[in-house]
């Protein structure tokens, strides 16, 4: 049973701020308009039913069902009215989809007033928000048959879009209920559906965007056209923090095509009938760049990491007397770790459409981060938030991207929109995209242990270094602790290992180079160095890296399961082929646990080759399970990307990689077997978009170790020569 | 004087049906599919044939529109997405549903316009001629082994797709 809520009037409701990713317990309360209570809406003289901002029952037995999470590949517009349609009892056939508007009942249910999609946390923070809008609609078509069959409400039960009296059988169809039932009050109280009357959770229900994804009709922020729309690119600085000083437009307008030139914050916009003119007119401009104050190259940094590494820093986490441990220890050995700066590169290159007008701002694009947007909109038009816009559309991919807090690409298409007082499209190209910054931050690790004579860890000592997602953004409070940024060390202060005396301390960087979250975030580097360095751990004690791993993991029960169940599909411990190397790794992320065993040979060329990947996951319970899988399949390929290949290096400021040629991605040919297994342990729901993501580099490269004898401990790994 | 930019009445035969544009003869065929005729299903993804999401069809090969000027299609027939279905889906367009292949769905118009190329050509690919035909189209979203095993699928049935 369910305490609801809905008075009348907008009501305060006590939001647990817990952080992005969830860990502390600072509560703030908040002003939300009532989004609970009847609302009768008049469409076409037919009384629509909306008992909450989640669903609509219209009289042709319709049901909507509004999808206030983005739609970026993870399945949400499948997922989500799965949840809210089998708790109301909603006949599948009948529901559709639509996707929200940027407004305040839309917020996250942890983030405080913002919507959002990311943080893997589409399902398990709006599990119950979801199954209770769906609970409300079904006790009202319930309570409006019992009213017109003047028997109880315990009489009747809902059943696939009917109301069925028990006894006779008579049904009312929801859509024949939705006028009366729009009459009613809210009760107190709402039952909920029991696990075992679920008819959609838990099952691979095909998902809904799917026919409109193979026919071309699937539309994306690229593909809005509004009339009298303008196509505009930007000219921007080539290096971080260079800005344009002088600017010779005659050679753009000479472009036919070309309407105007304007200068922006993001840089100087040309405006064209199409891109074609666009780009023609971009490339004929001649601006000059004030060059940045202070421009980095990668290889400098590096050496600046490494000497910031023979420093303490901040204390992330100390527990025992790490110190006296190491002192004390049998065997030592440490280690360092570098990751590079990576680009999200996702298939659709960012894009906006805007449209300023006197008393609102429309935006049409695919956003991760509406709340964000809007406010970035408001502040550069000056109409209040609600007077702004947002119009979702499908992203294609985004991987964090398209969550920016400072709203980068939203901002500029605002900006131009409101000087040219016509709908415009401002369009990256996929060199704009790769250079435009926002990357998943530059890593650098000094990690230490100290082992005991039967090669057991005692000590661990981890300093990492690197940059703040978080700083200078609205969720800094919520994700600082102690002064750090937990974004940075998500994953190294929180490892599962029982490891007696341990210190976790940090150094936040800050390059001007614009950092973001990436698919995993801070688990993307963390669970490279931890789960690299536990296996150098169990390779310089003797120890199988299972057995090491499942001895240190003898308090977490989940991760035993895991892992063992990983370690028993792979055949951990069989004889391979000649050339082939098994590697295992397991990591904890947005409160799912996922071990992976990769199996490795190398090419001629020495570039490795990952041929199987075994995939266990528990994310608690699951709502869809094809689409867990497919999000272990995607998680893992991404992963694989990343430490294979991908690198964004810069040069005096630069960004030296443009496009796919110089930043390459994984390609069918380099896509491994993938089997997945998932356990259903029972815990809390946990995420999935992301949490595959992290343990696939450190499984590929303990892999290589056993076929090479050498440790990987830089991505990306590029070529082995043995 | 316009620079690098003359337009001229091109004539185009596209998923059928004929039209006359007014563009610039050197525009990639991939904008006067998406701007001038509305036909959004070929994506834009790098604009150097490095991704095949702008993949459609000139005279049956699969060609990467984002570099293939306007003038070269003249006379040629044009497949894009949009056309690849008849009276009812392409095998392989029921394929990717069955087998749920989409997730964001953006390169997916591109995958699927080259394997139909692929089958029209070579009706019976074994996997590593599939891998082969299929290297030149990215998906960040990882769906490759979805969209090995629904060409494998379409590969192995009686009937052949043309």
């Amino acid at each position: 049973m369910r305490r609801h809520d809905h008075s009348r009037r907008a009501f305060l409701r006590q939001v647990a701020v817990a952080g992005v990713l969830g860990s502390t317990g600072l509560v703030i309360a908040l002003r939300l308009p009532d989004s609970g209570r009847n609302v009768v809406a008049r469409v076409d003289g037919c009384a629509d039913f909306r008992p909450n901002a989640f669903v609509r029952v219209a009289p042709d037995d319709s049901v909507t069902i509004i999808v206030h999470k983005s739609e970026m590949g993870q399945g949400v517009y499948t997922s989500l009215p799965m949840i809210v349609a089998d708790e109301m009892e909603a006949d599948w056939e009948k529901v559709r989809v639509e996707v929200a508007p940027a407004a305040p009942a839309y917020y996250h249910t942890r983030w405080g007033p913002f919507q959002g999609t990311g943080a893997s946390s589409s399902i398990n923070s709006t599990w119950d928000q979801l199954r209770e809008a769906g609970a409300l609609a079904r006790y009202l078509l319930v309570a409006a048959a019992a009213d017109i069959w003047d028997v109880d409400v315990t009489a009747c039960r809902a059943e696939r879009g009917h109301v069925v009296h028990h006894q006779d059988g008579r049904r009312l169809s929801f859509g024949q209920l939705c006028a009366h039932a729009a009459t009613l009050e809210p009760p107190d109280e709402i039952p909920l559906k029991a696990a075992e009357d679920y008819r959609l959770i838990g099952r691979s229900v095909k998902r809904l965007d799917t026919p409109e994804k193979v026919d071309g009709r699937a539309c994306y922020g690229l593909d809005v056209v509004l009339p009298g729309m303008c196509t505009a690119l930007i000219a921007r600085p080539p290096a971080f923090g260079a800005r344009a000083q002088q600017v010779e437009t005659r050679g753009a307008y000479a472009v036919e095509g070309v309407r105007r030139v304007v200068s922006v914050s993001s840089g100087i916009a040309v405006v064209a009938d199409s891109f074609q003119a666009a780009r023609l007119g971009r490339e004929a401009l001649e601006v000059h760049w004030r060059p940045a104050p202070a421009p980095v190259s990668s290889d400098a940094l590096r050496q600046a990491y490494a000497a910031l590494a023979e420093t303490p820093g901040r204390v992330a986490h100390e527990g025992g007397t790490p110190e006296q441990a190491m002192q004390a220890a049998h065997t030592r050995l440490g280690a360092v770790y570098e990751l590079p700066y990576l680009a999200h590169a996702a298939m659709e290159p960012l894009n906006c459409v805007a449209h300023v007008q006197k008393d609102r701002c429309d935006i049409w694009t695919g956003s991760q981060l509406q709340t964000s947007d809007q406010d970035a909109a408001a502040e550069v038009t000056g109409l209040p938030v609600d007077a702004i816009h947002i119009h979702t559309q499908f992203l294609g991919g985004s991987f964090g991207r398209r969550a920016n807090p400072h709203a980068d690409f939203v901002r500029e298409a605002v900006e131009l929109a409101r000087i040219l007082e016509t709908p415009v499209k401002v369009v990256w190209t996929r060199e704009d995209d790769m250079r435009g910054g926002y990357y998943r931050p530059m890593h650098y690790s000094r990690i230490e242990a100290g082992l005991d004579k039967q090669g057991m860890p005692q000590a661990w000592q981890h300093r990492l270094i690197g940059e703040s997602i978080g700083k200078g953004t609205p969720f800094e409070k919520a994700l600082f602790h102690n002064g750090i940024d937990h974004l940075s060390v998500e994953g190294a202060v929180d490892h599962p290992y029982a490891i007696p005396h341990q210190r976790v301390d940090h150094h936040r960087t800050d390059n001007g180079v614009p950092v973001l979250w990436w698919r995993s975030v801070g688990h993307s580097f963390t669970a490279f160095v931890v789960e690299s360095f536990i296996d150098e751990i169990a390779h310089a004690g003797g120890h199988d890296p299972v057995a090491l791993r499942l001895e240190l993991l003898r308090d977490r029960p989940r991760h035993r399961a895991v892992l063992s169940l990983a370690a028993e599909k792979a055949g951990w411990g069989t004889p391979l082929p000649a050339g082939i190397g098994r590697g295992i790794a397991i990591h904890k992320s947005f409160r799912s646990i996922v071990a992976q065993v990769a199996e490795v040979s190398l090419l001629a060329d020495g570039r490795p080759r990952v041929h199987r990947v075994v995939c266990v996951i528990d994310c608690g319970a699951v709502i869809n399970p094809d689409t867990v899988v497919a999000q272990m399949e995607s998680g893992i390929a991404f992963g694989l990307s990343a430490a294979l290949y991908g690198e964004i290096t810069l040069e005096v400021g630069r960004v030296r990689q443009s496009n796919f040629h110089d930043y390459p991605v994984l390609r069918m040919s380099d896509m491994p077997e993938v089997e997945v297994h998932i356990v259903e342990s029972g815990a809390e729901l946990g995420g999935v978009g992301e949490v595959a993501t992290p343990p696939i580099a450190p499984a590929v490269c303990n892999a290589l170790f056993t076929i090479t004898g050498k440790r990987v401990r830089r991505l990306p790994v590029g070529r082995i020569t043995t | 004087m316009s620079i690098g930019y003359s337009k001229r009445a091109v004539s185009l035969l596209v998923n059928g049906r004929r039209h006359s544009v007014d563009v610039d003869p050197a525009t990639p065929l991939l904008w006067v599919m998406r701007e001038t005729l509305g036909l959004t299903g070929t994506r834009y993804g790098c604009g150097i044939a490095q991704c095949g999401a702008c993949t459609l069809h000139l005279d049956g090969e699969a060609v990467r529109s984002c570099v293939t000027p306007v003038s070269a299609a003249e006379g040629k027939a044009i497949v894009t997405i949009e056309g690849l279905a008849g009276d009812k889906l392409h095998p392989l367009q029921q394929a990717w549903i069955d087998l749920e292949v989409p997730q964001c769905g953006y390169c997916q118009s591109g995958q699927l316009m080259t394997a139909a190329a692929l089958l029209a050509a070579n009706p019976s690919p074994d996997d590593d001629e599939i891998r082969a035909a299929m290297d030149g189209n990215i998906c960040r979203c990882g769906t490759y082994r979805r969209i090995h095993a629904a060409i494998r699928k379409v590969a192995g049935r009686s009937e052949r797709t043309q």
